[in-house]
């Protein structure tokens, strides 16, 4: 009867002496991390085989936290480490799991070129519409007329629609969640880890201290319900008309679910095509 | 048919005996208050400690023993990996 206290299923993937994290009470990043543990958990990967790697934020921590084979890079840079991680060991899955404004302002160029050339990486994008560690800078995801610590009077600069960008660049998997949708997420991240390309999944998630803090709307928890109440299924919708606007729906789903070479594919068969015989394929080198 | 009468003939029985119950295990020390488990807890079956813990937050407990589950609901959401749920088979055997 008296069976042992189980483990917490999350925590044979965290550095459990770094808990507690120091992301915010109410904060979605942490929420995000808990369904891509219970990802990796179902897809029985051997995480020996798998790298996560993170760029500068509050969501450039996840690498820190995660027991994984994990990298901290430079700002906005996470995309590049992670496609020379993956050119040099393409046994490993990659991971890249940062915040909007690394991933989509300081490292843009890096998230349309990656997802242009098919990068085989999964890239994690929690987007809490605002630069959260360095102060509530605006963002370009920062939706009009939002304030943030540059804009007081109000964005008034039009914002990304995430998935529209990385679909019209080439990305094979595009998804959108909130932090609400745990099990979707949870799903998604399954599904596009088994996937190859360029696999992109945003998660909306709350920054209680900063944005919501800043436009008076409540706590993290006040947000959460905001997203189960505002949030609009619409699976295989065109990405043209899921771009986010202040305190309007949240169009969620997944977008884009398409086949295509990636850059290795890619590179062996032109290579092979052109050079022949004298083409010798990258491969591992052999353990003595 | 004999699915067709299956169906009439439950319903005066009495109710199935409970094969399981949930138990929920939380961590109180890394917990940060937020909420979240027992807002979206499906079953309602958490709520927020009136005590506090070292940092000043209050964490959340099991209210309604009985209506647990064990979906681990309330542990997918948590931000702090504080909280998780599981089923213990009544009989005693491992679940």
């Amino acid at each position: 009867m008296s069976a042992a206290v189980r483990e917490n299923p999350a925590d044979k993937y965290l550095r459990k002496e770094r808990m507690p994290s120091i992301w915010c009470p109410g904060c979605g990043i942490g929420t995000t991390v808990n369904c891509f543990t219970r990802a990796l958990d179902a897809s029985g990967y051997d995480l020996e085989k798998v790298a996560v790697v993170s760029g500068i934020g509050c969501t450039g921590r996840v690498a820190g936290y995660l027991k994984l084979d994990s990298f901290h890079t430079t700002h906005g840079r996470a995309i590049p480490f992670a496609t020379g991680l993956k050119l040099a060991r393409p046994d490993l899955k990659v991971v890249v799991y940062s915040g909007d404004g690394d991933l989509s302002a300081i490292g843009g160029n890096h998230l349309i070129h990656a997802a242009r050339r098919n990068a085989d990486l999964l890239v994690v994008c929690v987007n809490n519409l605002t630069y959260g560690m360095t102060g509530g800078q605006v963002t370009p995801t920062t939706p009009q007329p939002a304030i943030a610590s540059t804009t007081p009077y109000g964005a008034f600069e039009q914002s990304f629609n995430l998935p529209h960008l990385v679909a019209s660049c080439g990305g094979v998997y595009v998804a959108r969640w909130t932090a609400y949708h745990v099990r979707q997420i949870a799903k998604s991240m399954g599904e596009a880890l088994q996937k190859k390309g360029f696999r992109f999944i945003e998660i909306i998630a709350p920054c209680p201290t900063l944005y919501l803090r800043r436009n008076k709307l409540g706590e993290g928890l006040d947000e959460m319900k905001f997203y189960q109440e505002k949030s609009v299924v619409m699976n295989g919708a065109d990405t043209r008309e899921v771009s986010l606007d202040f305190r309007d729906e949240i169009p969620v789903g997944k977008f884009v679910d398409i086949e295509r070479p990636t850059l290795e594919e890619a590179m062996e068969s032109q290579l092979s095509k052109a050079l022949g015989a004298k083409y010798v394929p990258y491969s591992l080198p052999v353990k003595a | 048919m004999t699915t067709a009468t299956a169906p009439a003939a439950n319903k005066d029985a009495p109710k199935k005996e409970k094969k399981f119950r949930g138990v929920v295990t939380v961590n109180r020390e890394h917990c940060k208050g937020c909420g979240f488990c027992v807002e979206f807890c499906p079953l309602e079956c958490l709520d927020l400690e009136a005590d506090y813990n070292a940092k000043g937050y209050h964490p959340p407990f099991l209210s309604q023993p009985e209506k647990c589950n064990g979906c681990d609901t309330c542990g997918l959401y948590c931000p702090d990996f504080a909280i998780y749920g599981y089923r213990e088979k009544l009989d005693g055997s491992a679940a």
